[in-house]
């Protein structure tokens, strides 16, 4: 009996001090960040450059909010940069009123020219559907996530050299494009607008409904989560057509904002993105995690970036401190799992 | 009487929450083969640990070949000459033979191996055995006593003299066992000691020399085969008063049969396709029963629950429920007709160790606390967790505590509260005290006892014959995946169960 009393009273102490850091280490850590970088410049801290800042994160906090749904239950999308360049060439043909029109010059007043939804409509549908021939690979064919998505980030780049046979396509509708490069109150930048509505939304999900709970409870113990009564292959299917969703909705904007799409877009996305949510505390082995943290993360990411390069330092030794930081949080995870499970 | 190769003295091991032994002991003379008996968890795995350097004990002293030693790692144990064979078998599947009974000492020039030399050695030492195995052969592709001889000519080829065989005939069939007491009687002939862990009494009267039995940690006899009788052995190893603190079942009435399980088969295992994990296993349990399931480790009860539950598929055999047959291929088939189960692993298969002790409790009756379809209602989830926290009495500092950080006790009744979240007919309990300290396991009996007056048939897998005993109204024995008897609990005894999950069908 003394023994259930210690546990009961000393162990919550010590779990709470590991679960504070692994909650709030990275806002803590991207208010020291913003602070150093505003004494240093104070250029840093105007609205115009927040705000770029924050459009700059955009796609990748889209791509990092899909990414947080399979991290949780223990997965990885490297497929997710392959995806966006096949998504967007696909809208991007849409926009432009079909294959045989994607080629022509202009915002497609001569040609035949549809509206910005059908180009949305276009590149999430090819998100969903690579997002579920991927998760039904890693569920229904046992292959594991890393490998499947390796295959599709092969895959959906080969698809999308294929379609865009050579060249960018470029010049759409002025609808489509404001949805890219558009301010609303003549300050905040759309994409903004559109990353921080289904940041939200995500939140709504996984915090508050039973859907989040068996994400959680799937990633944190498949075996567990099957006894319970959950559709544990369901639950991981999904997750990857979230990320497809996520993935085709990115590629949209990042068309609309460079006003083209290229079959080498989004090259390398898949690296910055796994960062910012491992480093916005969610951990890799799977049910812990939360969309706040990923947004800190994307956003943590975000200024480390505008910051060194107001500072004038090299992208070389850019992509250096980026590599050190994911490396220290999975550290930081790993630790943490440590103490739960000795706990 | 020789001096003794192996003296363990007042070996004592305590881990969080459990003295796992205190004043155990053991003597193994030159030259005999010694059975090593006792209950599950009367300390017979612990005190192997120590000997072979797995564990180090916190008191005690181990004499070996007339020195004092300490054993500091396995390795350590293995320099000496002190080599265990365990029932889960270390070798690399994919290597072989002569691999694995070299692996880590492979003869050769420097960094080099010498496959002709490690294939002649292999042969000498098989032949020794009287064996006909290939060195080059690929230890997957053998059978498992196969793989258990390559085990021992490991033990050999180390120059051992002492080996110790954790349940060596539990997975072995018949003509196969006649085989390793003839090769383990010429080990015995040629000048080694052999300590044999096992359950099967009938195996230590036909094999062994001497024996020493353990209880609840303690040593509490040893002897000469020769003078002893199975009642005599049996008598020793459970020997216990059952404990005052066990409350025992009062009378109660039964009503209906809820669960019927009729002529369940399963066959195959991970290491053999022929083996039956299962084979016609029936059992019938009523409203407001506890029928517990007594049988040693892998006499297939856990196996039995999971294909009730829908979590390992079985091959042939009926499920029904209140006289239905239902059809169960998934636990979500299973918990929509109203069984539950509450797994024998606490952590690897119930707990979500990173989630608060709220969303754990609740994770099996989301349907009964959502609204507008999908959003779980956090006050009705808040209120289900405080009424199971008063009936079940859970120790708590709030809801919202992680579940790691609970006693294991309290653990397993917010596992137990899962499920009567749910209203089940049927609650299957596996190992329900497994890890859990004295006064824990009284509440979580007292809990069953609840249950099964609330109408739910329980029942109830332990492999601690005075708990079985406790709770139970009637015990199923089970021995190498058969039901092998069924008896009232006004009926039974330690000696009796244990016979009964021992001894062969047509022994008993």
């Amino acid at each position: 009996m003394t023994q259930d009393l210690h546990s009961d009273i000393q162990a919550p102490a010590k779990i709470d001090i590991i679960g504070f850091l692994a909650r709030f280490a990275p806002l803590i850590f991207l208010i020291v960040l913003m602070t150093g970088f505003a004494l240093d410049e104070p250029r840093f801290l105007t609205p115009l450059n927040l705000f770029n800042v924050l459009r700059q994160v955009s796609i990748y906090g889209l791509l990092a909010v899909g990414m947080t749904f399979v991290i949780l239950t223990a997965g990885i999308d490297l497929s997710i940069g392959s995806l966006v360049a096949f998504a967007g060439l696909v809208a991007a043909a849409v926009s432009k009123g079909g294959l045989s029109n994607r080629f022509t010059v202009g915002a497609g007043q001569e040609a035949a020219s549809h509206g910005w939804y059908l180009a949305a409509f276009a590149a999430i549908a090819v998100g969903l559907a690579g997002g579920f021939l991927q998760g039904f690979a890693i569920t229904r064919l046992k292959v594991p996530p890393f490998v499947v998505t390796l295959g599709g980030m092969s895959a959906f780049r080969g698809g999308a050299l294929l379609f865009a046979a050579g060249g960018p396509i470029s010049g759409f509708e002025p609808g489509f494009v404001w949805m890219g490069q558009g301010r609303i109150f003549g300050q905040v930048p759309v994409p903004v607008i559109i990353f921080l509505a289904f940041a939200v939304l995500a939140h709504v999900v996984l915090r508050y409904t039973r859907y989040g709970r068996q994400v959680y409870a799937v990633g944190g113990n498949p075996e567990a989560a099957r006894l319970s009564g959950l559709n544990v292959r369901a639950v991981t299917t999904s997750v990857y057509v979230i990320m497809g969703f996520f993935a085709g909705l990115g590629a949209f904007v990042l068309a609309a904002r460079l006003n083209s799409a290229e079959a080498v877009a989004g090259t390398g996305y898949e690296l910055t993105v796994i960062a910012s949510v491992v480093i916005g505390g969610t951990s890799l082995f799977g049910g812990v995690g939360t969309i706040f943290g990923t947004v800190i993360g994307t956003i943590l990411i975000g200024v480390l970036l505008n910051g060194l390069v107001l500072m004038n330092v090299s992208a070389y030794i850019q992509q250096i401190i980026i590599g050190i930081i994911i490396v220290l949080a999975v550290a930081f995870d790993t630790f943490a799992k440590s103490r739960r499970r000795t706990s | 009487m020789a001096e003794p190769l192996l003296r363990m003295t007042l070996i004592g091991k305590r881990f969080p929450g459990v003295q796992a032994l205190d004043d155990a002991g053991l003597e193994v003379l030159p030259g005999e083969i010694h059975a090593l008996l006792g209950e599950n968890g009367a300390g017979k795995s612990t005190l192997i640990k120590i000997l072979s350097g797995a564990q180090q004990p916190d008191t005690g002293t181990i004499e070996f070949g007339g020195q004092m030693v300490t054993m500091a790692s396995p390795h350590d144990a293995q320099r000496r000459g002190i080599v265990t064979i365990y029932q889960e078998f270390t070798l690399a599947p994919n290597m072989t033979i002569a691999e694995n009974v070299f692996i880590g000492r492979e003869p050769g020039p420097g960094v080099f191996v010498n496959w002709r030399k490690m294939a002649a050695e292999t042969r000498a030492i098989t032949a020794r055995l009287g064996l006909e195995l290939r060195p080059m052969s690929i230890v997957r592709e053998l059978r498992v006593a196969e793989q258990q001889m390559v085990e021992i000519a490991r033990a050999l080829s180390m120059k051992s003299r002492l080996i110790v065989m954790d349940e060596p005939t539990s997975a072995l069939s018949s003509s196969e066992v006649e085989k390793l007491f003839r090769i383990v009687r010429d080990l015995k002939a040629q000048g080694l000691s052999i300590i044999f862990v096992t359950h099967r009494l009938e195996e230590v009267m036909q094999v062994c020399d001497r024996y020493t039995v353990l209880r609840d940690g303690r040593l509490v006899g040893s002897g000469s085969i020769a003078d002893a009788t199975i009642d005599g052995i049996i008598r020793l190893i459970v020997g216990r008063q059952v404990s005052a603190l066990f409350a025992h079942r009062e009378e109660t009435d039964v009503g209906d049969v809820v669960l019927k399980v009729d002529g369940l088969f399963r066959r195959g295992n991970a290491q053999d396709q022929n083996a039956s994990v299962l084979a016609d296993v029936s059992l019938e349990v009523r409203r407001g029963e506890i029928v517990g399931i007594a049988g040693l480790v892998g006499a297939g009860r856990t196996e039995m629950a999971r294909a009730v539950f829908g979590a390992d598929p079985f091959d042939s055999g009926r499920v029904l429920i209140e006289g239905r047959e239902v059809h169960i291929r998934s636990p979500q088939d299973a918990i929509r007709h109203g069984i539950g189960l509450v797994p024998e692993d606490r952590k690897q298969q119930a707990l979500f160790l990173a989630l608060a002790v709220r969303t754990n409790l609740s994770m099996a009756s989301h349907m009964k606390i959502l609204h507008w379809g999908m959003f779980i209602d956090e006050e009705a989830e808040r209120a289900m967790v405080e009424e199971y926290r008063k009936k079940l009495n859970i120790r708590m500092a709030s809801p919202e505590q992680l579940i790691a950080s609970l006693s294991g006790g309290n653990q397993q009744k917010v596992t137990l509260a899962r499920w009567l979240a749910l209203g089940p007919k049927v609650l299957i309990v596996d190992e329900p005290t497994r890890g859990i300290d004295i006064g824990a396991k009284v509440e979580v009996h007292n809990l069953l006892f609840e249950l099964a007056r609330s109408g739910i048939a329980v029942i109830a897998i332990s492999s601690e014959l005075h708990e079985v005993l406790a709770i139970s109204d009637r015990i199923v024995t089970m021995r190498e995946g058969r039901v092998t008897g069924e008896i009232k609990r006004e009926d039974a005894n330690e000696e009796i169960l244990m016979s009964m999950m021992t001894l062969s069908a047509k022994a008993a």
